[in-house]
């Protein structure tokens, strides 16, 4: 449709001849922009897919090939797919076991917020709480502390709390960064649900409790999908907590036992790379599924600047 | 006797602060304290006591590898960031473009944001291989040229470092640069075309006055948030080699838990303080606002 325009543009130039000259002119310059455009598309394509693509390419060579430096798998095979679903390798020994534990911090995680967040975001927001900008601003305090900067303290707290090596550790550190955030955005995209909905089911003689769920979640419904996954995916994407907070293999997360591929100098990076593309998947499929809700959710505060 | 004087009124305020609402209320924000105090406060009040021995910081002032790496901090802030942000607000003009390819392009350029970040930097890092990665193969291939060490010399490694930062989170801040596009009246842009304005001078005139706002708050986030970018640098180079391409936020986890000195790892983080401090309170300032309302 777009190559097709500069034609268009020439079909308007000809019924007026009076601008033929001009109209070539700006067909030219037209086609010339296009390729422009164009060009700039496909340097995006690339800078976006290499690193991708690498990875891919490399999970489909077998573990034999993986020092001979291909562009493309010359023997493609799916032989390391099946090493990690069988657990057929030393550092996959516990796969299944690490993949659950990823799925089950992603959940625990995920609930934890939308249950806190939501009910706090209520309290300040539609009962009008008396202290509740305070709750906001510690809120929005918290959402700018550098996550990474907190990581030695927490750890210590977490051994004093006795949670080391477990997964609620893990799944608590997760919380408290996505709360704050979780309770903006609540925030934000609350105030855009009237009020009068409120009134009127008190009217009616609900309690607080029955507006919380009957009028407040459903209304919020996409802030809380939009919330809902940013947390999920936190907790998935987590590297450095999970590494710090869980010691033994059988407790690791993914991302844990990817790290630990690294350790020696001949890793096995076929199978790395396979492992990572399992991992992978499930997050991207989530995000693209609910896109519409994480654009509007996550740039419903910063474009109103 | 103020307490006579005041009886009435505060037995009056005091059934209304017992009504319904602020009971529920009460009892709905109990979880969010319950983090906030054992989760942040308690933390961030463990980590100010072990960040406040002095020797620590003599210990860190004294050790070149802490020079270097607060040098290096303000390359991957200095250079990171504003390439980031630059890029971000070109390509932001790029996908608000009506070609419904570009929608689609739009689609895969989100790909690095959508997929978590331990992949895809173990995929770089296995491309910047000097001897086996493809990076160097396809400069030989292409033009014969014999690619740098990227994650053996220092400098390059650090390169690396940035560039895959920008990568990772160029996406996320064209989106919102994106965003803020949308949101300009087109009648602005109709005015300005109609005035003979060009495509510069409708960026100069129209786009940056809306956009300003937005690009200093995303300036000053992203300026947080990249200070706390451990996997960048962690992942790909684990701040070698010879501890030359840490950032603050790797160099305190190494003191911590490699060195097991726990007050060294706080002080290092704690040296952040002053730029973090100052921005946290503009951010406050400027997103704050918007909350209370």
């Amino acid at each position: 449709m777009s190559l097709g325009s500069p034609a268009i543009h020439e079909t308007i130039a000809t019924t007026r001849p009076s601008t033929v000259r001009s109209g070539t002119f700006y067909a030219v310059r037209r086609v010339l922009s296009e390729g422009a455009f164009l060009l700039v598309g496909a340097a995006i394509l690339i800078w976006t897919l290499l690193p991708i693509y690498h990875m891919v390419m490399l999970s489909l060579t077998p573990l034999s090939d993986s020092f001979a430096g291909r562009f493309w798998p010359e023997n493609p095979t799916l032989e390391n797919f099946r090493i990690v679903f069988a657990e057929d390798h030393f550092f996959l020994q516990d796969f299944w076991r690490q993949l659950g534990n990823s799925i089950f911090v992603a959940l625990a995680t995920m609930v934890m917020v939308l249950v806190v967040a939501s009910l706090a975001s209520f309290a300040i927001g539609r009962l009008k709480l008396r202290y509740g900008h305070v709750i906001s601003n510690t809120a929005l305090l918290t959402y700018l502390i550098p996550a990474a900067f907190v990581a030695i303290p927490f750890y210590v707290v977490m051994s004093d709390y006795g949670l080391l090596n477990s997964l609620w550790a893990l799944i608590f550190a997760m919380s408290t960064f996505a709360i704050p955030y979780a309770i903006w955005v609540l925030r934000q995209y609350g105030d855009s649900v009237p009020f009068e909905l409120d009134e009127a089911a008190k009217v009616d003689g609900a309690t607080p409790l029955q507006i919380f769920y009957l009028v407040y979640l459903p209304l919020l419904r996409p802030a809380l999908i939009a919330i809902g996954t940013y947390a999920l995916l936190l907790a998935w994407n987590e590297y450095l907590y999970a590494f710090l907070l869980l010691s033994t293999e059988k407790q690791h997360t993914i991302p844990v036992a990817m790290g630990y591929f690294l350790v020696t100098d001949d890793a096995p990076w076929t199978l790395l790379m396979a492992t990572a593309i399992i991992y992978s998947l499930p997050p991207a499929a989530l995000y693209y599924a609910v896109r519409k809700y994480m654009v509007s959710g996550l740039t419903a505060g910063a474009t109103k600047t | 006797m103020a307490v006579t004087a005041l009886g009435l009124p505060s037995e009056r305020v005091g059934g209304r602060r017992w009504s319904p609402e602020m009971v529920w209320g009460t009892i709905f924000v109990i979880p969010y304290v319950v983090v906030f105090l054992t989760l942040v406060i308690w933390p961030v009040a463990y980590g100010v006591w072990l960040g406040s021995g002095l020797a620590s910081y003599r210990t860190l002032f004294s050790d070149p590898i802490y020079l270097k790496t607060v040098l290096n901090t303000a390359i991957f802030l200095g250079v990171g960031i504003n390439l980031k942000l630059f890029l971000a607000l070109l390509l932001s003009g790029y996908f608000a473009s009506v070609r419904p390819w570009v929608r689609w392009l739009s689609v895969i350029f989100i790909l690095p944001w959508a997929v978590p970040s331990i992949p895809t930097i173990f995929s770089f890092r296995w491309m910047l291989n000097s001897e086996w990665g493809m990076l160097n193969n396809l400069l030989w291939t292409l033009f014969g040229i014999e690619g740098p060490w990227w994650l053996v010399k220092p400098d390059y490694a650090l390169g690396s470092v940035v560039f895959i930062h920008i990568w990772k989170y160029l996406p996320f801040w064209t989106l919102i640069l994106l965003a803020g596009r949308m949101a300009i009246p087109t009648d602005l842009y109709e005015a300005a075309r109609i005035d003979g304005a060009s495509p510069l001078q409708q960026f100069w005139y129209v786009t940056w006055p809306q956009l300003k706002n937005l690009y200093i708050t995303s300036l000053l986030l992203s300026t947080i948030w990249s200070l706390g970018d451990f996997n960048s640098v962690y992942l790909l180079t684990g701040g070698g080699p010879a501890d030359k391409t840490h950032v603050l936020a790797t160099l305190g986890i190494r003191y911590a838990f490699n060195l097991q000195q726990l007050g060294t790892g706080v002080a290092t983080v704690m040296t952040a303080l002053p730029i973090l401090v100052p921005l946290v309170i503009l951010l406050v300032r400027r997103l704050g606002g918007r909350v209370e309302r």
